[in-house]
């Protein structure tokens, strides 16, 4: 068992947490963000959106159901490590269950376990989002140093999180691009910068032909497959840094119907004129509940953002249409008069509350009312 | 739906299993919620033990009977706009439904608030709901409602046992249960038909050893759905939610299966159109390793485990559309107040206009997230009734609950088992009958399975053996196995500050450390206080620390970070009394409640701890600071300490913090030694008060002393002994165990055989424990509640007397009690006050005190002597009931005399207040119907879980409505059957009379058919079982051709068990039983005496004498 050896958490401010090695007894640095969903370890832990962070758990037993593979969100473990208060190292659950610390060992990923997690999380909600490092116990001195040095999150490129070849999502996993052969149903494009499997499940569920391309694709890049449609994904970082394909973006307003999440719904912000600006501690949970603007309706929903869209500079042809109830940011956008329109939070759920799958289907209403083709 | 001006709130009525405070705590979260709102509410409820039914709470506050006629006549009086429905329990939905079908609410034009009576009906309905879930394609277990044991025997043909049965509109699944046998199934499907109102019952397929999960939800009228909490059951489906130990939120479902069932309960709400609260239950597929699913949901060719792209099997089992004893418990565990939200829902807001107040910045539309984890256990009252059957099933039978909270499983359920104050009963605790099958015992779910699990553990049985004999999923026994192997090391290892460390933080208490490391308890606590281990104090906040949050909530771990820092200023500690349980109802926590009022009324800081999630007093919004902890030495300790600050080391206290332990029962009175040797200063009757007075022989002296005279007795500790003490003093004798309150295990002994039997017995319970014998004095009972003024003032305000209706030897728990005291001469009343005050003045009592007497008149017309039987330094279950009919804010009164404020300077003088121009009767209520194998006879041990006022202007009205309310009222005609004891004959003579006078179809066994003969009535005799009669007494009974019983329990054995199946039959048939002769005398004398041409208003007018 890994409970004998001692591991710290060290923020930037100063604080150290002392516990026990969790997964891989290795150093990691990243920026410590907190998220207070009661389950969907897995889920997060393969966000790429987590790229680049130190991700503490509120909820305090981990690993109670264990680690079922084949519902990873993405190819490999995201985060740059894992903070718990108390790791689950005998799960049970129908699906049976590899042991979280074993799944994170395997992939050489870090974590730490027994510590004061809600202290953590007190801290960050007062001094807002720091870098942190996971270290043995005896290095912490090292690592106050250490801290001092690292990149900011907010300067890092995480490009390269996102897919380098394209693909098509077929049977539940990633597969080369076929070749001609055509399949019914919309063809949409998903730009992935970092995009949860969900996203591209729920487009397969609702009978699309999927094809993810890479951050970098350019506008001729995606016509040249001719899609009814472009999904902008989520992903890590700062948007302010997406420059590209904020001007993707811009080019296809007008041209085909596009549908923004998270980072997507940043960087269509930021084609719709307006800034982002980065959040004190970001919303990362599955109990958020937003405001939709036109029906009065509040949606729980599931997020993981650091930064979020200004209003203010939004060209006047855009509307706000959602609203997040704690703190009134923009959850979500929407062209007046182009099939364009974006939301901040994750419809894809995985982990959270499924009530927002319908945001899939009127980005499929509004490629019918385009194209004329029709889902399942 | 637009606000209404003013509406009607009906409560749940007296305390029954499957309906507890929890009600008390919605009605009254209700309350405020539309005095927020500007609405003005009209509360009727039955129980006086109630904080709703408090002055201040609700705007016009009716205590009368719950019944159609009774609401029809206030409805008429109050013309309120809306009626709220849903917060009254299963009592307040029903008698909604009833009104409505009366044509009550029609005729005034009273418009149903929240959900719809069609959502009601679509929830309640088995039928319309199964309709309504295949409508949305919600999977329901296969099954059949039916009417008739013919239908159900056809419907059995494709369901297949084992099946569950369920009858419809019924409490806490009464008359339900499991069968596996035919023979079961015919005996269940007749008793669920009997429990219904409304002659329907569900069959359906088993889903024994499924994993049982809840989730609480709320719907908005602009069609928002939210879950506020979900919660997993450790005993799979197959025992009662109420009845198993519950964990919030759930620990083994993964996201997938979490959000699946989430949306199956969003689903629901929304198709059924409730709007405010509603919990669902569901099923959902366990380990098919641990329980095999039926082969029908298994997939096609075979093998275990499900396609990865489908999700795990599901069923929903059942929606309450209502606030509900889940909500309760959703409420406290996640700090977000469900009724109080659902009763602004019913007022036309939406969620995202009602504020959230923990966090006071965010709205109520959010789900809430939790940073720990929260352990039920049911509290059953299988230690009053040892000859009731343990084996839970479909038929709740816990009385109460408690609620525990910690960062790990582990340390949340030694948590709770400790606040379940059973005995001492720790999670050491062996049960030495299933010491040599430990894994047989575990598989029947009972009271003491946790423990059974425990011993199989600890047995070395495998985790799997364990689950799938138990079908407990292996997670938690996993967990239990932790806390076995750190058993094994304390037992093993020295105590080093990391072994320590560890143990704490798995949730083991100081008490079991040092048992284990073979130590003491006070010596364990020095070292790990020398050591830096003290828990810290974490905020329940909703929002696992996401959000600053206000409210002053918090439960106890061993980490970093304590965020209840000490406060400055005056503030004192009042420990509650924990789980409802027989002997200690919802009157103490009404008193909990009060106190911490009343500190905060006199500009003090009000601190409360409690234990359990049901209540008044574990709301954030009672006191000033809440600890939910349970209430041994070990955690109010800490709590103190923690307050002054001298806890976690943080310098100086910033001042003492006194404890309040009068009005949490016997829980907190006990804490007074403890308090006191650590030097932990006590308000109001100090330790030696409470010792003295408990102190068999110093409290004879004491009395002795001041010349006041008790029934002759003595301590005795062998047979020999005993017989020659009763003896002396002469039988009958009243015999109990020292130092056990409540009435348990009392007996009146007439015989010296009997005697023999009962000391051998409780020697064998308890060895080297004294038995006390007193004399047996059947005369008047009385019992008095007073408020000392203390030392300093010498002051004793005695609010009210109460004059029990049965004589001495019925536990005045289970007496109905009436006030003013009806028969007293006035000679006999000085006395009463002038003991009182002695008593009180020379104990030293500082605060209330309850003393029961006893009359002996040797003629009616000249004085009796008057008898001390027991005397209480600390708030009686009268408190509530006199209190509200004198007008004496008792709690009130004590706290402000704990504080130093004499009688006088409250306005108050020593002696009698004077009388209020009305007759209030308190009558006790059963649950007997829910516990099968208890016998229902009334005796010196209390048997009633709850308690109904019927008040009116004069005696025989405000009796008959208190006999209504507790469903006990005397029909007005109709058959009678009476099985009377011979002792008892002489005095039913006259009741015999009265009856026959006033018509009624006589009905007896053979000897009172013989005395009913030699008086000269008709009556048919019923042949009793024990001779083999058919159809036999007992039949009559159950066929409804009777209407009312009454019954005396034989002294001699022989004829014990027809006795039993009588009154158990009369239960069931939940008709009149009456078992003291005393009583049913009173009842009869009610009803003939214009007891049903009873007033209608609200309580001050009453008080104030306008009606």
């Amino acid at each position: 068992m890994s409970e004998h050896l001692e591991a710290a958490l060290v923020l930037a401010d100063g604080a150290v947490f002392r516990g026990t090695v969790l997964g891989a007894a290795t150093d990691t640095w990243g920026e410590v963000v907190f998220n207070t969903s009661m389950t969907g370890y897995q889920e997060m832990l393969t966000d790429p959106s987590y790229a680049g962070q130190i991700l503490v758990l509120t909820y305090p037993l981990i690993g109670n159901y264990g680690i079922d593979p084949p519902i990873d969100e993405s190819r490999q473990i995201q985060v740059r490590g894992l903070v718990v208060r108390s790791e689950c190292d005998s799960p049970s659950h129908p699906r049976g269950g590899m042991r979280l610390h074993d799944y994170l060992a395997a992939a050489g990923i870090p974590g730490i376990a027994g510590i004061d997690t809600r202290a953590i999380t007190r801290r960050i909600r007062h001094t807002g989002v720091m870098m942190g490092m996971i270290v043995p116990s005896s290095e912490v001195d090292a690592a106050k140093r250490q801290l001092a040095e690292v990149p900011d999150y907010d300067t890092q490129d995480f490009i390269d999180v996102g897919v380098a070849e394209p693909y098509s999502w077929r049977d539940g996993r990633p597969h080369a691009l076929l070749n001609g052969g055509e399949e019914p149903g919309p063809h949409v494009v998903v730009l992935d910068e970092g995009l949860k499997y969900n996203i591209l499940r729920n487009l397969r569920r609702r009978g699309c032909r999927v094809t993810a391309m890479p951050p970098s694709a350019s506008v001729e890049d995606i016509l040249s497959v001719n899609p009814h449609g472009v999904l902008l994904s989520p992903g890590p970082g700062d948007p302010q840094l997406r420059e590209l394909q904020v001007q993707t973006a811009t080019a296809l307003i007008g041209k085909l119907p596009m549908m923004g999440i998270c980072m997507g719904h940043q960087v269509l912000g930021r084609a719709f004129g307006a800034e982002t600006f980065k959040l004190k501690f970001g919303h990362r949970g599955g109990n958020h509940p937003v405001l939709e603007v036109p029906t009065g309706r509040i949606a729980i929903t599931a997020q993981n953002h650091g930064y979020a869209v200004d209003p203010d500079g939004l060209h006047s042809d855009v509307e706000v249409t959602h609203i997040n109830l704690h703190d009134q940011t923009v959850e979500g956008l929407s062209h007046r008069s182009e099939p364009v329109f974006s939301i901040q939070y994750h419809a894809e759920a995985s982990p959270g509350p499924l009530d927002n799958g319908h945001l899939f289907d009127r980005f499929l209403d509004l490629i019918e009312s385009v194209s004329g083709v029709q889902g399942d | 739906m637009k606000k209404p001006e003013s509406v009607l709130i009906i409560g749940s009525g007296p305390i029954v299993i499957g309906q507890a405070a929890e009600f008390d705590y919605a009605g009254t979260q209700a309350c405020k919620a539309m005095s927020e709102e500007g609405v003005r509410s009209i509360l009727v409820n039955s129980n006086p033990a109630t904080i709703m039914t408090d002055e201040g709470v609700a705007d016009e506050v009716y205590i009368e009977p719950l019944t159609v006629p009774v609401l029809r006549r206030i409805i008429e009086r109050e013309r309120p706009e809306g009626l709220l429905p849903t917060l009254g329990g299963q009592v307040g939905l029903n008698l909604a439904v009833d009104l409505h079908e009366a044509g009550v609410l029609e005729e005034f034009n009273v418009r149903l608030l929240g959900t719809p009576l069609d959502a009601i009906r679509r929830a309640e309905d088995r039928e319309l709901f199964r309709t309504a879930m295949r409508e949305i394609g919600e999977p329901t277990p296969p099954s059949a409602v039916v009417h008739s044991l013919a239908e159900a025997r056809e419907a059995l043909e494709d369901i297949g046992l084992p099946v569950a049965i369920r009858p419809a509109y019924t409490l806490g699944g009464t008359g339900g249960g499991f069968v596996r046998t035919m023979e079961e199934f015919e005996r269940v499907v007749q008793t669920g038909l009997d429990a219904s109102p409304i002659t329907q019952i569900l069959i359906e397929r088993s889903l024994l050893g499924w994993k049982e999960v809840e989730y609480e939800v709320m719907r908005d009228g602009a069609d928002t759905c939210i879950t506020i909490c979900n919660m997993e059951n450790l005993d799979p489906m197959g025992v009662h939610t109420g009845d198993s130990i519950v964990v919030a939120p759930s620990q083994t479902l993964s996201d997938k299966d979490y959000q699946m069932l989430r949306s199956a309960s969003l689903n629901i709400i929304r198709s059924l159109g409730i709007e405010g609260g509603c919990n669902v239950q569901l099923a959902l597929a366990p380990r098919q390793d641990v329980v095999p699913w039926p082969p029908e949901s298994m997939r096609e060719g075979g093998g275990v485990g499900v396609p990865h792209d489908e999700p795990l099997p599901y069923y929903v089992i059942e929606v309450n559309p209502r606030v509900s004893r889940s909500s309760a418990l959703a409420s406290k565990a996640t700090g977000y107040p469900i009724a109080r939200v659902a009763a602004k829902i019913a007022a036309g807001k939406r969620l995202d206009e009602i504020a959230n107040q923990v966090t006071g910045r965010t709205q109520a539309a959010f789900e809430p997230a939790l940073d720990y984890c929260v352990v039920k256990i049911p509290r059953w009252p299988f230690d009053k009734f040892e000859a009731g059957d343990r084996v839970l099933g479909t038929q709740m039978k816990a009385t109460g609950e408690v609620m525990a909270i910690d960062r790990t499983f582990e340390a949340a359920l030694q948590k709770a088992v400790r606040s379940l104050e059973v005995g001492g009963r720790s999670v050491l605790w062996e049960d030495s009958e299933a010491e040599d099958e430990p894994t047989l015992a575990a598989e029947t779910p009972t009271d003491i399975r946790l423990w059974h699990l425990l011993a199989a553990v600890r047995a070395d049985v495998s985790i799997e053996e364990i689950a799938r004999r138990s079908g407990v999923d292996p997670w938690f026994l996993e967990r239990l196995e932790a806390i076995v192997q750190m058993e094994r090391r304390l037992l093993a290892e020295p105590l080093t500050p990391t072994l320590m460390r560890r143990a704490k933080r798995m949730g083991f208490a100081d008490e079991q450390i040092a048992n284990l490391a073979g130590s003491v308890d006070e010596r364990v606590r020095e070292q790990r206080l020398s050591w830096g281990i003290a828990p810290v104090y974490k905020m329940v906040d909703t929002c696992a620390a996401e959000f600053d949050a206000v409210t002053p909530y918090f439960y106890s771990t061993y980490e970093d970070e304590n965020e209840a820092e000490p406060e400055v200023g005056k503030r004192a500690l009042v420990v509650g009394s924990g789980p409802i349980r027989i002997g200690q109802g919802i009157e103490f926590d009404y008193a909990s409640v009060k106190a911490a009022q009343a500190l905060r009324a006199a500009g003090w800081g009000a601190v409360m701890a409690n234990s359990n999630p049901e209540t008044v007093s574990t709301d954030f919004d009672t006191s000033d600071r809440l600890y939910f902890e349970p209430l041994d030495e070990e955690a109010v300790r800490d709590i103190l300490e923690n307050e002054d600050g001298s806890l976690n080391g943080n310098g100086p206290a910033s001042g003492e913090v006194a404890s309040i332990l009068q009005f949490g029962g016997q829980t907190a009175i006990n804490l007074a030694g403890p308090l006191t040797k650590a030097a932990r200063p006590i308000l109001g009757s100090q330790a030696d008060v409470i010792d003295l007075a408990e102190d068999r022989k110093q409290f004879e002296r004491f009395l002795a002393d001041l010349g006041i005279p008790q029934p002759p007795g003595t301590a005795v500790s062998s047979v020999d002994e005993a017989v020659l003490a009763a003896d002396a003093i002469g039988y009958p004798v009243l015999v109990r165990p020292s130092y056990v309150l409540g009435g348990r295990a009392m007996e009146i002994v007439q015989a010296v055989g009997d005697l023999a039997r009962y000391v051998t017995q409780a020697q064998a319970a308890a060895p080297g424990k004294p038995i006390l014998i007193d004399k047996y004095l059947a005369g008047i009972e009385v019992e008095v509640d007073a408020i000392c003024g203390g030392p300093e003032d010498d002051a004793v305000l005695i609010p009210g007397i109460m004059e029990h209706i049965e004589r001495a030897g019925v536990h005045s728990g289970d007496s109905m009690a009436v006030y003013p005291a009806p028969n007293l001469r006035s000679g006999e009343v000085e006395t009463l006050v002038e003991y009182t005050r002695q008593i009180g003045i020379g104990l030293g009592v500082a605060g209330l005190m309850n003393i029961q007497y006893v009359i002996m008149r040797e003629s009616e017309d000249r004085d009796g002597n008057v008898f001390v039987l027991e005397v209480n330094p600390r708030a009686s279950r009268t408190v509530p009931f006199l209190s509200k009919i004198t007008g004496v804010p008792m709690v009130e009164v004590a706290v402000r005399a704990m504080l130093g404020q004499s009688l006088g300077e409250q306005g108050f003088s020593s002696g009698l207040w004077p009388a209020t121009p009305l007759v209030a009767v308190k009558a006790p209520v059963f649950s007997m119907s829910k516990l099968s194998g208890v016998d229902t006879h009334l005796g010196p041990e209390m048997k009633s879980t709850g308690e109904v006022m019927g008040v009116d202007v004069d005696y025989d009205k405000a009796l008959n409505k208190a006999l209504i309310a507790a469903g006990m009222a005397v029909p007005p005609r109709g058959r009678a059957l009476l099985s009377i004891a011979d002792q008892d004959k002489p005095g039913a003579m006259r009741l015999i009379r009265e009856l026959g006078e006033a018509g009624y179809e006589l009905h007896a066994t053979v000897g009172t058919a013989n005395l009913i003969r030699g008086l000269g009535y008709e009556v048919h005799e019923a042949p009793k079982r024990e001779v083999g009669g058919d159809p036999d007494v007992i039949d009559l009974i159950r066929s409804g051709q009777i209407d009312m019983v009454i019954n005396t329990p034989e002294q001699i054995s022989s004829n014990i068990r027809d006795g039993f199946h009588i009154r158990r039959a009369a239960a069931e048939q939940r008709i009149p039983c009456f078992t003291s002769i005393d009583t049913a005398h009173h009842a009869v004398g009610a009803m003939l005496e214009g007891g049903a041409d009873y007033n209608i208003a609200p309580l001050p007018d009453y008080t104030a004498g306008r009606v």
